[in-house]
């Protein structure tokens, strides 16, 4: 079985984020850019199934050239390959075209018969690219899920959401999206970092996964921000010591707030 | 007046609050058309109340089935409404599921996905508040027809009653290989208190709480507020709190009217997902927690003394009303 996890890259939100530029997009010069975490589950979930039931792991993002060190953690941590999609045009797609771009990559490696990827990133916060893959590859889409099994060609996952938990089950291929709760990340070991500079990593373009576009017709967006506003950062209001009269002049401030 | 397509969220019963917001931001981009998907029977339960609440036509999109199947039902049923009525725009809460079918929507009409909009103005224009509350931003959509994911609780849901003309729309058969098939269901354990994205009122305990049984003072507190309990990554991870209720970058944002901090430090993380709360309450011993410097009411002092004597001053005040 091919497994594909899908990464991203993104800044570490502990350190804050700048939009830049005419186009309002992130500002990577002064991020602090690094595998997103809830992907990193992914790629655990995608090895310790390499382990329990024999699989291929390719490991594919789309991003700059510093993507590629994204690519390498998970080939650090065990996976086989990786596909890199790098082009220029991509700079600020929109997640539609983030969607299509990741499906025709993923069509690209035969044989699939898990699609992996964490069910939000940091950044972004869109928590649909997976469920827009899977519909695009006309995969069954288990999203959100927090505890996986793949038996007899069939995949089960517990899917926690604020509305409450749900057992999903589909037949293979499928995709899933996992949850922080799935699993703790291993850490890569020195010989797998060492071993992963040996790893084949195929950069793609747009032209290779869309060869029928013409370059200046494949739309990367969609959409365009027409304003960007930094907000002004919250000043601190009223400060109180307790001396044992904090709750009744909380509840004052509430009042008088109309919030009771 | 175009259609502006909306998704109905509702129980089988009852029509979710979140829907009433939509249909309210939806009549300024044109004439609300409720899409209700479920079993058969369902549009005729919620049509009273979506034309009380603005909805000129209810697509009944219905099958015995529909419940089985994560998602791809609403996807189908608005694919197949937006054919039909050609909208303005198509509306969705941007909650889990629903920002999932909008996605899918958008990807199958190849067309501009607008996430987590907090305001929609009549050109078509949102306001989204990004990267945890740091910056707003006005975006629109350049080809195609705008999906629009909107944040719950950003619209005040407004009454204008209608007359409503219900429409049938077939579902496509649901394909086994491609939709994921839910075998088991249990229910948000949240009980009767809000949901958290939903809530007016937010309370969350950190690890100043100090551990599982130490969450009752914050449980009580939000129970006579009448609001959601939340928790802070740390609390999550000391396993004081289930992982739905986390509120910061990895787990919810959350915008109530009113969000009280208790033994929250306030890590970037958790401020990313709480700042463009209305008005923000902190109560931490630490006068360095980097949350007292943004909220509007900080307490230094034991949360264990000041949460308890908040919960009887507003318990008192609610029962001499």
């Amino acid at each position: 079985m091919n497994i594909v996890v899908l990464v991203k890259q993104v800044p570490d939100t502990s350190a804050e984020r700048t939009l830049a530029g005419a186009d309002h997009t992130l500002d990577r010069e002064s991020a602090d850019l690094v595998l997103d975490e809830i992907d990193e589950r992914a790629a655990e979930e995608a090895l310790t199934l390499k382990e329990a039931v024999g699989a291929e792991v390719t490991v594919v993002s789309m991003g700059p050239d510093t993507a590629l060190d994204a690519i390498r953690k998970v080939l650090a941590m065990g996976a086989d390959r990786g596909i890199h999609i790098c082009d220029d045009r991509l700079r600020g797609a929109d997640v539609v075209t983030t969607a299509r771009v990741l499906a025709a990559a993923v069509r690209t490696v035969g044989d699939v018969g898990l699609v992996l990827a964490g069910n939000a990133t940091t950044d972004g916060q869109a928590s649909a690219v997976p469920a827009m893959v899977a519909d695009l590859l006309g995969l069954p889409q288990l999203t959100h899920a927090r505890e996986l099994n793949v038996d007899a060609g069939r995949v089960r996952a517990e899917r926690e959401t604020e509305q409450g938990e749900t057992t999903l089950d589909a037949p293979l291929p499928a995709l899933v999206s996992v949850t922080e709760k799935i699993n703790e990340p291993r850490y890569p070991s020195f010989k797998g970092i060492m071993a992963a500079k040996k790893k084949p990593v195929e950069t793609v373009c747009l032209d290779e996964l869309f060869p029928d576009t013409d370059g200046t017709g494949f739309l990367t967006t969609r959409t365009r921000v027409v304003e960007a506003v930094p907000r002004p950062a919250r000043a601190a209001g009223t400060r109180v010591t307790d001396d044992g009269s904090a709750g009744r002049q909380l509840v004052e401030f509430l009042i008088a707030q109309k919030l009771v | 007046m175009p259609d502006v397509l909306v998704l109905v969220d509702h129980d089988g019963e009852h029509v979710h609050k979140t829907t009433y917001e939509l249909l309210t931001a939806a009549r300024r981009l044109g004439e609300p058309a409720a899409v209700v998907v479920g079993t058969p029977g369902t549009a005729a339960r919620l049509e009273a109340s979506l034309a009380r609440h603005g909805a000129r036509s209810v697509y009944a999109a219905e099958s015995a089935e529909v419940d089985e199947f994560l998602g791809t039902p609403a996807v189908d049923a608005l694919e197949r409404a937006a054919g039909e009525a050609s909208p303005a725009a198509v509306l969705v809460s941007a909650t889990t599921d629903g920002k999932e079918v909008a996605g899918r929507l958008a990807a199958r009409l190849d067309t501009g996905l607008l996430i987590d909009a907090v305001d929609v103005d009549s050109s078509r224009v949102v306001t989204q508040v990004v990267f945890g509350g740091s910056y707003t931003v006005r975006s629109q959509v350049t080809h195609g027809m705008p999906v629009i994911t909107l944040r719950p609780g950003s619209f005040e849901a407004e009454e204008c009653p209608v007359r409503a003309e219900v429409k049938e729309l077939a579902l496509p058969p649901a394909a086994p290989t491609s939709c994921a098939r839910v075998t088991a269901r249990r229910g948000a354990i949240a009980g009767d208190r809000p949901e958290l994205t939903e809530a007016a009122v937010v309370v969350s305990g950190g690890r100043g709480v100090g551990g599982a049984e130490g969450f009752s003072v914050v449980e009580d507190l939000a129970d006579a507020l009448g609001g959601a309990v939340g928790a802070s990554r740390a609390a999550v991870d000391a396993g004081y709190y289930p992982h739905q209720y986390q509120v910061g970058q990895t787990g919810k944002s959350v915008s109530p009217q009113l969000y009280i901090a208790l033994g929250i430090s306030g890590a970037i993380q958790h401020l990313a997902g709480m700042q463009t709360s209305r008005t923000i309450v902190a109560v931490n011993k630490d006068p360095e927690a980097p949350i007292l410097d943004l909220a509007d009411y900080g307490v230094v002092g034991d949360l264990f003394a000041v949460a308890p004597e908040l919960t009887r001053q507003v318990a008192a005040r609610r029962a001499a009303d």
